[in-house]
């Protein structure tokens, strides 16, 4: 049990939903593509960050997790020493398989290199942390599915380290319009004890 | 002349993803880079792919580019001359 430290908040994304700490904070009643949806939490969040429209969707899915907790925390990220701790099953792969297709044949061999940049799926983490001045320790990590005992383990590990007195932890998957994002932030204080038990009933909320 | 710089902020606004940007936003002799759209140097590669691939221009000196690419005036001009499709 790591209980020295707490989950303060969690952002769960699934389908057309935004659910704040368990309760639902944005939805569409309309079946929507990710790219209508992203724009429309977008726009609810009041972002003004044109770089947001570049990114591949797994960078999107990320960023709007990101904002979605850090403007209910009501602090500024890049003062608070925030470690970032993703992970996902399909790592890159729907960006990968734009790539590949854009080189699949000689007579269309016209790779994009705005697309080619986001093969790789700590890029998530990158655009996280230039939208937010974050300059501490990130990793992403790829399972199968939710690994909440590596997670926790890994994050207490951290903390405990003193290399970051915050950590923004969980899983950010998305392939072929499948998506789905469970962020939570790890700090002193909280309401929850951040421990794996915890973080699956949190994650399957 | 006038066609192909309509057609040219069309698809630049398509190419680089340029959301909030309208066709009327873009005036023939605004600076794409720096203080004009705003672009960043994965859009000029961005734009190298584009002229290759719409109008069989390969671009091989990035400091052609950088002439090249100042506006949509250059770009319009430079593709005049030098497209093969």
């Amino acid at each position: 049990m790591n209980t020295e430290y707490h989950i303060s908040t969690f952002v769960s994304i699934k389908k057309n939903f935004i659910f704040l700490n368990g309760e639902k904070w944005f939805s569409v009643d309309t079946k929507m593509s990710f790219s209508e949806f992203s724009k429309s939490v977008y726009k609810h969040l009041g972002m003004e960050y044109p770089k947001f429209y570049k990114m591949d969707h797994l960078s999107k899915l990320g960023i709007l997790a990101a904002e979605t907790l850090f403007n209910h925390q009501g602090f500024s990220p890049e003062k608070e020493e925030i470690a970032l701790i993703l992970s996902n099953k399909s790592s890159s792969l729907d960006t990968d398989v734009k790539h590949q297709e854009s080189i699949a044949t000689a007579d269309e061999f016209f790779p994009s290199p705005a697309v080619f940049v986001y093969t790789l799926a700590n890029i998530c983490l990158g655009e996280i942390s230039i939208k937010y001045n974050l300059q501490t320790e990130n990793a992403f990590f790829v399972f199968e599915q939710m690994n909440a005992e590596f997670l926790s383990i890994y994050a207490s590990q951290l903390l405990h380290s003193g290399k970051a007195k915050k950590a923004l932890c969980g899983w950010v998957e998305y392939y072929d319009e499948n998506f789905e994002a469970f962020i939570y932030l790890v700090e002193k204080q909280g309401k929850f004890a951040h421990n794996t038990e915890t973080i699956e009933k949190l994650y399957k909320h | 002349m006038e066609d192909l710089k309509l057609e040219l902020k069309t698809k630049i606004i398509e190419a680089l993803n340029l959301e909030d940007i309208e066709l009327t936003d873009i005036n023939d002799d605004d600076p794409l880079f720096g203080d004009g759209l705003g672009l960043d140097s994965i859009d000029a590669l961005e734009l190298i792919v584009l002229m290759d691939k719409d109008y069989g221009i390969k671009l091989t000196d990035p400091k052609e580019g950088k002439t090249i690419f100042q506006s949509i005036n250059t770009m319009a001009a430079y593709i005049s001359e030098h497209r093969t499709k």
